[in-house]
């Protein structure tokens, strides 16, 4: 049992004094790639605590550190400083074998000599588990991820989607204390990947299992996390609901990265020269006769979209997008005036 | 498009080195085992089976057959031999082969490079440099009394040891070089699943990697045991013509004994065994397949 296998760890110490309140804990870890000096910062002062239950993201562009994090919570890496807590053990040193922590692989690494069911069947052999409980789990779990037919077909017989219900089944059949998923759904094609959203989302509820995504996809992100930390450049950004970040985004950086937003510079409004504020497209509309504007453009282009039409402004000192419901029949040079809901704008001031 | 006719005309060029260098010397060999000796080399009529007789048979003066199996000991001393070389390779050249994949790109070929650097010398010349390391005031017993391991120098030479350390040396690289070929092909991320999934380093052998590599493992296999089981070179020159191999043998058939039939039999044999063990590889891979199917 997985739980066995972190208690029987030998190198584990149980915290001294307080005990666990987060099922993960990520303290000021840091890891550096290379000499220490010189090395490659892959991750800075990274803080994460992750409840029990929780559908938790990593979301960042390619290159900040998300995957590192999630492989060092798996035990592939291990963090030049800091302390990676799990259940109320230091975990940091242990190798992947010791921790209660399953991984569902980018290419989803299935063993291609092992048929479908020997593949779901590997943990648990491993974890010496008797052979009618792994006959059981092994049923049990396919039938969860809806592969219960293809249990003796080899991977290379299956689509890009069964392989990754392979690769879901073959991590959650031991019943670890945390999913990790690196990019699970990045090779598979739109239609599916809406699917597999759904899925994932499932199978969390279903099994009550801690999952932890990584992804650079920020629509996925929203739509399937509880929690998200934004990364950029080895840093976490910014961590909140999928609601917080996309409505009270803390840096430009989280406001430019999540969805679309206008950043205007404060000049331009009035305000300290400093700050920046952003405004989601959306929350933006054209000024009726007789409102004062917030900010003056011209029409540069405005594309109908159907429900909508997307308008690119210029303003002094930028350009702004705004997406005004309905056919805004505005032809290009027309000047307009701009408005939106005090609480629809964010100051940021980096 | 190709059609099926230029595509057949495509294939000539191999159907015909396959022939010329493989299929009509084989036959050749299995007509000339069915003849008589000429005493001054070559052969001529009649037919006989007296070559194959003579495997296991010694004809007294009044021509009744007498058993003698002289000449099956020397085949089952070869087969004994070729089989140690072939283990043996696989244990010292499997880990050789990890090593060399589990370095960086650039040390990777410098590493293969040495692997392959014997082929750029003379077997023979190499075999020889043996008796200058294994001789009684060679390299190796000079080494061990001038680190005061011994008094007399060490019988290391002329000895199924000695025998057994040339065909090794000879052969490991035909071991290495196919096995190192499947453990590039593997992906780094199966061995990395194999951990996140509880296995230790003897599982993951066990489980992932041995299966994973089998093609190499009997590519090597094939490689190793095969020249092993004909080589003359290693036991004439390391064993000091007290170990006879079927090998050797044969090569006494066309050359001093001037026998050309029996030569052309004992050689038949060889290639027999040969074919025996690639079909049971091969009966074996199937039914692995047909279980997996099942």
């Amino acid at each position: 049992m997985p739980s066995e296998v972190l208690s029987a760890a030998p190198a584990a110490t149980a915290r001294p004094g307080a005990p666990a309140r987060h099922l993960i804990e990520v303290v000021g870890v840091e890891k550096i790639f290379g000499d220490v000096a010189t090395g490659h910062r892959a991750l800075e002062a990274i803080n994460i605590l992750i409840e029990e239950k929780e559908f938790f993201t990593l979301l960042g562009p390619s290159g900040c550190g998300k995957t590192t994090l999630l492989r060092m919570i798996a035990g592939f890496e291990h963090p030049t400083t800091g302390e990676i807590w799990l259940q109320g053990k230091d975990v940091a040193s242990l190798p992947p074998r010791e921790r209660p922590v399953n991984m569902v692989f980018q290419n989803y690494a299935l063993f291609p000599h092992l048929t479908v069911s020997q593949n779901v069947a590997f943990g648990l052999e491993m974890l010496r588990w008797k052979k009618a409980d792994i006959t059981a789990r092994v049923q049990e779990t396919l039938s969860l991820v809806k592969l219960a037919h293809f249990a003796n077909r080899k991977p290379a017989q299956l689509s890009g989607g069964q392989q990754q219900r392979v690769a879901l089944a073959r991590a959650l059949a031991p019943r670890p204390q945390v999913l990790l998923l690196d990019e699970p759904l990045s090779a598979l094609d739109l239609k599916l990947r809406k699917e597999m959203q759904f899925e994932l989302k499932r199978l969390q509820r279903e099994t009550g299992i801690t999952f932890i995504l990584v992804t650079h996809d920020q629509e996925e992100a929203l739509a399937m996390s509880d929690r998200i930390a934004v990364m950029n450049t080895g840093r976490v950004q910014q961590i909140g609901t999928p609601e917080e970040i996309y409505d009270h985004p803390t840096n430009r950086f989280v406001a430019d990265f999540i969805g679309e937003a206008n950043l205007i510079p404060g000049e331009s409004l009035g305000r300290r020269a400093d700050a920046i504020i952003a405004v989601r497209p959306e929350k933006i509309e054209i000024a009726r006769p007789g409102v004062t504007p917030r900010i003056s453009g011209v029409v540069d282009v405005a594309t109908f979209l159907g429900s909508d039409t997307l308008m690119e402004i210029t303003i002094p000192g930028g350009r702004l997008r705004a997406r005004i419901r309905g056919a805004a029949k505005l032809p290009q040079g027309t000047e307009v005036g701009l408005v939106w809901e005090t609480e629809a704008e964010r100051e940021l001031l980096d | 498009m190709l059609n099926k006719r230029s595509a057949y005309w495509l294939i000539l060029p191999a159907v015909l080195v396959i022939g010329i260098f493989g299929a009509i010397p084989l036959f050749i060999s299995l007509a000339y085992s069915f003849m008589s000796a000429n005493p001054y080399g070559g052969v001529q009529a009649p037919l006989t089976f007296g070559a194959y007789v003579q495997m296991l048979f010694d004809q007294d003066f009044d021509g009744s057959l007498i058993f003698m199996p002289d000449y099956f000991w020397i085949a089952f001393r070869s087969l004994y031999l070729a089989l140690a070389t072939t283990i043996l390779s696989l244990v010292i050249g499997f880990p050789v082969a990890w090593y060399i994949v589990c370095q960086s790109p650039g040390r990777r070929k410098v590493l293969l490079t040495l692997v392959s650097l014997p082929f750029w010398i003379n077997t023979l010349i190499r075999t020889y440099c043996w008796i200058l390391i294994l001789r009684d005031e060679g390299l190796a017993n000079k080494l061990f009394g001038w680190l005061g391991f011994i008094s007399h120098p060490l019988p290391l030479l002329y000895n199924q040891g000695s025998v057994l350390l040339g065909l090794v040396y000879t052969f490991l690289p035909f071991m290495v070089l196919p096995i190192y070929a499947t453990l590039e092909r593997l992906d780094p991320r199966l061995i990395e699943a194999s951990y996140d999934l509880y296995a230790n380093r003897y599982q993951l052998f066990r489980r992932v990697i041995w299966p994973l590599t089998k093609p190499g493992i009997a590519a090597g296999t094939v490689l190793v045991f095969a020249p092993a089981l004909g080589s003359f070179l290693q036991p004439d020159l390391l064993g000091g013509g007290k170990q006879l191999l079927i090998g050797s043998l044969i090569e006494m058939q066309f050359t001093s004994s001037r026998n050309w039939p029996f030569g052309a039999a004992l050689s038949m044999l060889v290639t027999f065994a040969v074919i025996l063990s690639l079909a049971w590889q091969r009966w074996r891979t199937k039914r692995a397949a047909a279980a997996q199917a099942a």
